[in-house]
């Protein structure tokens, strides 16, 4: 038996200790449950630390831009639930939203309800997964996720029996949305989000100063408020580092405008502040859901002038964008007066969130990499297109 | 801040750059600014630097493609008919060259304003076709830039890394061009059918077997 005190060498001494050890490549994933779906990272390290990173992705890439062109503006709405599978109904609402700017096509009040209604409810069940997923990926195995999951399988419900999908809600329409609410939906959504703030004040009592949770998560993955800003980086994961640039707050899109929430932020841009961000962030869109499900107008769901068969915009381009969970997700539509698309594109917020991997990574250890990656929350239907 | 401000200030730091307003007619109004590449990368670092413009967050990079098209025009040409002189309408077709284009959105996430849409044309769509890269500017442009070098086979100058980030290592073609052709392929669905079927079936007489 050997001595708790005595250390085992079993690898020569590391380059970066004087020592004369070898580089080691390692490729993480494609199949490992820590990338969060298809996704391998080539890792070189010198010991335990990583030298260099390089993210590897395109295993999902099935050009959704291409076929969009394929499609008719409409067609494309349902292939949008399948870019960031959480979050359906934000997709929905970003490709929406710039077909909207595109034509010129205004909203009904009711549609923008329903619409900041899903979108938020949309947020917290994400962000209520990704803090489980995260602290998953510590070895919490299972308690947060499921405590998660839980409150996510009501949400989904809802989403259900409001569009008849859990996940591919396919509900936005150009100028509105596609159904109305369904009988008794909107004291169903009250009751249920009456019960969120006790889950949410058991969650945070479930990890807040849990001891594991703070070593792995407080200093690790710091990122600096210059480099997340030039590198593009949105969503939770800049305002962790202490930017204050929120799209609801900045572009002020649908009616974001009417409603009093904060935005919070981070100091240290620490794997911890990504996390409590998040948790913040939660609270907020309570606050937003609150407000809305109890001024929401009756009214119609969608502009009875927009054409459904045969929508042709006029040549020109736009660019919408909204703030998606993970970040902006921003469409950019090119359009030469046909039915279809010239140019579709997708602004994935995870795709940009990952351009500062390495950087993050960059001296830390393997078991580093696999939580700064459930921090930055990443989708690779999102990712690959 | 409109646009036409933008641009004579624009000219006035950078010597020599030819700007270009490019309308948009739709009733979004992001009308954008055509720069040319040769400037590219001092115009860039200009908007992002200046201190009440301070364009620090390139959003979105995306590519274009515009292939040439066939122009016809009526002129009228003289010609003898029968032996005597006379003024016939003759239709020409020419074909213009074409070409790739590049879209940068700039936000502000310090002053909270924009966006501002910088564009930038190759000379023609040429395999290989070269365009300075932003990435030292941005480093957000990083994978967007590689996005659009496999995609569109855009070569950007000055790209610390740029390889394919989409499609494999190996694949030839840029897929996002509007000529792209897809390959004789069929085993890809387990089960072929109808359309598929046919397409092996024409695959198989080009190869000369059965």
């Amino acid at each position: 038996m050997i001595a708790a005190t005595e250390p085992i060498r079993i690898l020569p001494k590391s380059r970066a200790d004087g020592g004369e050890g070898q580089f080691l490549e390692v490729s993480m994933g494609p199949q490992h449950p820590s990338t969060h779906g298809v996704f391998r990272m080539d890792v070189v390290l010198d010991g335990e630390r990583i030298v260099k990173l390089k993210p590897v992705f395109g295993y999902l890439h099935r050009n959704h831009e291409k076929i969009a062109e394929h499609e008719t503006y409409l067609g494309s709405m349902p292939y949008t639930d399948r870019l960031d599978y959480f979050c359906s109904l934000t997709n929905n609402w970003a490709y929406a939203l710039a077909v909207e700017k595109l034509a010129g096509i205004q909203v009904p009040e009711r549609a923008e309800y329903i619409r900041i209604i899903t979108a938020e409810l949309t947020r917290f069940q994400n962000h209520a997964a990704l803090i489980g997923f995260l602290t998953q990926d510590m070895g919490a195995s299972g308690t947060p996720l499921m405590y998660a999951f839980r409150e996510r399988e009501t949400i989904l419900d809802l989403f259900e029996s409001l569009t008849g999908a859990r996940m591919m809600c396919n509900y936005m329409r150009f100028g509105g949305c596609r159904v109305d609410l369904p009988a008794g939906w909107l004291d169903h959504a009250k009751k249920f989000v009456a019960t969120l703030p006790r889950f949410l004040d058991e969650f945070e009592r479930l990890l807040a100063s849990n001891e594991i949770l703070m070593a792995r998560t407080q200093g690790v993955g710091v990122l600096s408020k210059e480099l997340a800003v030039n590198a593009g980086v949105t969503g939770p994961v800049l305002r962790a580092s202490g930017v204050n640039y929120d799209v609801r707050k900045v572009d002020k899109y649908g009616i974001y405008d009417r409603f009093a929430f904060k935005i919070p932020m981070g100091e240290h841009g620490d794997t911890y502040d990504r996390y409590m961000v998040r948790l913040l962030e939660m609270r907020e869109s309570l606050n937003i859901l609150n407000q809305a499900l109890k001024d929401i107008p009756e009214g119609p769901i969608v502009d009875p002038k927009t054409r459904i068969r045969g929508f042709k915009p006029k040549p020109g381009e736009a660019y919408g964008r909204i703030e998606a969970p993970k970040g902006e997700l921003g469409f950019y539509l090119v359009s030469d007066g046909t039915s279809n698309p010239y140019r579709y594109r997708v602004r994935p917020p995870s795709l940009m969130n990952l351009t500062v991997l390495e950087q993050l990574c960059i001296g830390r250890n393997v078991a580093d990499v696999v939580v700064i990656l459930g921090s930055i929350d990443i989708v690779m239907g999102e990712v690959d297109r | 801040m409109t646009l036409e401000n933008i641009k004579s200030e624009v000219e006035a730091k950078v010597p020599g750059c030819a700007l270009e307003i490019v309308a948009n007619p739709s009733p979004s109004g992001q009308h954008s600014l055509r720069i040319d590449p040769a400037h590219a990368v001092a115009i860039a670092a200009f908007m992002r630097d200046a201190e009440h413009l301070r364009f620090d967050y390139c959003s979105n990079v995306t590519g274009i493609d515009w292939p040439g098209k066939e122009i016809s025009e009526k002129v009228k040409v003289k010609k003898l008919v029968d032996g005597v002189e006379q003024e016939v309408e003759e239709v020409r077709k020419s074909q213009t060259v074409g070409h790739l284009e590049v879209v940068y959105h700039l936000y502000s996430m310090e002053k909270k304003h924009g966006p501002v849409i910088l564009r930038m044309r190759t000379e023609d769509r040429a395999e290989k076709v070269h365009l300075p890269s932003l990435t030292s500017v941005w480093q957000s442009a990083d994978f967007q830039e590689r996005e659009i070098f496999d995609l569109y086979g855009v070569v950007f100058d000055g790209h610390p890394d740029l390889r394919r980030i989409l499609m494999w290592d190996g694949f030839k073609d840029h897929p996002m061009r509007k000529d792209y052709v897809e390959p004789d392929d069929y085993e890809y669905e387990p089960t072929a059918h109808d359309e598929v079927l046919e397409r092996a079936r024409q695959h198989r007489t080009v190869m000369g077997a059965q």
